[in-house]
């Protein structure tokens, strides 16, 4: 007798479940839609690699069945930028927190979207430093209680989407692990996307947020989001932040055409080069994307 | 302007850091991501120039943190990948240099060193950071790290640290100083085909049966790269034979001592010393980098005046060539270290020494070399002991 098969199980790395993550944590949920969004954009998945820091969310790298690399605190963009610069052929995705990615990776985080690497971002915001218990991150709400904010947080956090399009990605959305298939299609844009795509995620932290503040179980915070959320694609994104108990602005806030890092690089060189500089593509990726 | 050659064949007056970066290139090294800093900019400068010209990449990072990380990144792309940087620069890179051991990435980082702590003299020499080389990242590991003292050992030497890169799948370091990368030398590079040249193993068989930590007699494991459909998780965290993080204390063990060891037992094959007049020698001068060639001018300053004096260079500083100073301890009256910090490979002398013979330090904490009578004077007062 075989044992049924998951219709996502080519994904996941099933031998490594049960996975670490609390019950109502929303990563799953995130790394679920990510998964949907690969098999329906149909890119050869042996080419699809999944970079990630340190944090809940970084565990994702993992968990799917995709050449995966858990790097250091903060430095998965620059560990993804010397991957795709080194072979360019490869899709590669940062899923990160955001911590790792905003605070400690902050620095990198606004160089990529300027050099506009081919890269896809996803941050998990769940607004808490989940792994290491609860600390206040910088996204962390005004007000918001966590354990190294035990008076409520007076730093104002950041709006990702203000950051990161001001820093110069070309596509900046945002959605909530309630709204799963706007997830799925913005990653999916995401990954198509040439040049530095973001996607926030909104995500409840049950065990690190949600219970600190006494904002109830992860299902009141799918509520809230259900609740609260305002879709206004194209809004500006310096008028998009988040605050706490306030209205949830989501959306495609930012899809435009720039040229990448690679592009500048190779358009730059050709004129000092008899023979162009070619950027290795292989024959084989360019006939597979043919026949997809 | 056409494609260059990645091997400039012929003779050359190039200073210590060009003929670093000619030598990575030579070794085929085609990624390189740095920050600039005083006295290793030139070799950032160089593989700007002439990476293009050879197909690769070079990328001027944010700073050293996400140099050293995409040079990581390069690398599991199955690329050969470089960093150049000098002290402060070192220490940012730190972490990730310990990531690179956990996660057994070759790749080639330069420091070359000026004086410190912090700031210290930008544009002037020291030897500082042996020890940073050999523990400044946390937890328990073995590095092999080489000291280049010359523009042609520059070259040489950046060959050989990528051979040992690939060969024993771990950051290679090389420790220059200013004076030896901005010292300007005739540097000869030989033909490609007389250049060894070792590429990592590399796995072929079956997806299934691969296992990314699994080692070979040799305790090094054949790598993939990404994109080859082998789907490899690779992690920081203490991992097993698949790559799958655990906790177990059975696993630390088996992993970093098998870290460890990939390097102990193979120190034969890694260790490069150079050595004169050791035979008679009553009296042993053991140096590195530019210290060694003043060191070299002492030796014959004394051997002028009488003294039977050997020396001895360490090429290889790390594995310490402990059984080498072991064997000399027993026939020798005294070892004699100069160095440009207050007192960090001489430990290491001593420790071999054991007591079987004295270990006397002569020590300047940077920005400028030694008088080599400054040396000569300390090995006149062994022998009027």
């Amino acid at each position: 007798m075989t044992e049924a098969e998951h219709p996502l199980d080519q994904f996941l790395r099933a031998d490594r479940l049960p996975h670490i993550w609390c019950p109502g944590c929303g990563i799953g949920i995130a790394m679920r839609c990510l998964v949907l969004a690969l098999e329906e954009l149909g890119r050869p998945l042996d080419r699809v690699v999944v970079v990630s820091g340190i944090g809940c969310s970084a565990r994702v790298a993992g968990y799917v069945r995709l050449d995966g690399f858990h790097t250091t605190h903060g430095r998965a963009i620059p560990f993804a930028t010397g991957l795709k610069l080194a072979n360019p052929d490869l899709t590669v995705i940062v899923f990160s927190g955001d911590g790792d990615l905003a605070a400690i990776g902050g620095n990198h985080l606004i160089h990529a979207a300027r050099r506009n690497l081919d890269l896809t971002v996803i941050c998990v915001n769940n607004f808490i430093y989940g792994m290491t218990g609860g600390q206040f991150g910088p996204t962390t709400p005004l007000s918001a209680r966590s354990t190294t904010t035990p008076y409520g947080n007076f730093e104002p956090p950041f709006n990702l989407m203000a950051l990161v399009a001001a820093s110069g990605a070309v596509y900046v959305a945002r959605w909530t692990v309630f709204h799963v298939r706007r997830l799925i299609t913005a990653f999916q844009e995401a990954i198509a996307k040439k040049g530095f795509s973001f996607v926030e995620v909104l995500s409840p932290c049950p065990t690190g947020y949600l219970r600190r503040n006494k904002l109830g179980e992860a299902v009141d915070m799918m509520r809230y989001f259900k609740a609260n959320s305002e879709i206004r694609h194209g809004a500006d994104p310096a008028e998009v932040g988040i605050e706490m108990g306030g209205k949830l602005i989501l959306g495609k806030f930012v899809d435009l055409e720039r040229p990448t890092y690679q592009e500048r690089m190779r358009q730059q060189l050709a004129a000092f080069f008899v023979e162009p500089y070619v950027e290795k593509v292989s024959e084989e990726v360019e006939a597979e994307e043919v026949e997809s | 302007m056409k494609r260059g050659p990645a091997v400039l064949t012929g003779v050359h007056f190039f200073n210590g850091d060009v003929a670093c970066a000619e030598g990575a290139l030579a070794a085929g090294c085609r990624f390189f991501a740095g920050y600039p800093i005083t006295p290793a900019t030139e070799i950032a400068e160089r593989m700007a120039e002439r990476l293009p010209e050879v197909g690769g990449t070079f990328i001027q990072m944010e700073d050293e943190i996400a140099s050293l990380s995409a040079v990581l990144g390069a690398s599991w792309a199955g690329v050969k990948a470089m960093t150049a940087t000098s002290g402060p620069g070192f220490s940012l890179m730190m972490e990730n240099l310990g990531f690179g051991y956990m996660t057994e990435t070759p790749c080639v980082i330069v420091n070359v060193q000026r004086g410190g702590p912090s700031t210290g003299l930008p544009t002037l020499v020291g030897q500082g950071d042996m020890m940073q080389a050999r523990w400044g990242s946390h937890g328990d590991y073995e590095t092999i790290v080489l000291a280049p003292s010359s523009a042609q050992e520059m070259f040489d030497l950046t060959v050989t640290a990528f051979n040992l890169s690939e060969r024993y799948r771990l950051p290679v370091l090389i420790l220059s100083d200013a004076v030896i990368g901005h010292i300007t030398e005739r540097v000869i590079i030989p033909p490609e085909e007389e250049i060894t040249i070792v590429n990592r193993k590399k796995f072929t068989g079956p997806r299934e049966a691969y296992l990314p930590y699994l080692p070979e007699e040799d305790l090094v494991p054949p790598m993939v790269a990404a994109g080859e459909g082998y789907r490899v998780y690779i992690t920081g965290l203490t991992h097993d034979e698949r790559g799958y993080p655990s906790t177990s204390p059975e696993v630390q063990e088996r992993l970093v001592r098998r870290l460890a060891e990939k390097i102990w037992r193979n120190a034969r094959d890694i260790i490069r010393l150079e050595e004169r007049g050791i035979e008679d020698a009553e009296v042993v001068l053991v140096a590195y980098g530019i210290s060694a060639r003043v060191a070299y001018r002492a030796m014959e300053l004394a051997r002028a005046a009488g003294r039977r004096v050997g020396w001895l260079r360490l090429i290889t500083v790390w594995p310490f060539p402990e059984e080498r100073i072991r064997d000399l301890a027993t026939r020798v009256r005294a070892f004699v270290v100069p160095e440009l910090n207050l007192g960090q490979i001489v430990r290491e002398v001593e420790r071999c020494a054991a007591g079987r013979a004295r270990t006397i330090p002569v020590l300047r904490p940077g920005g400028a070399v030694h008088d080599p009578r400054e040396i000569l004077t300390v090995i006149e007062e062994v022998f009027h002991d």
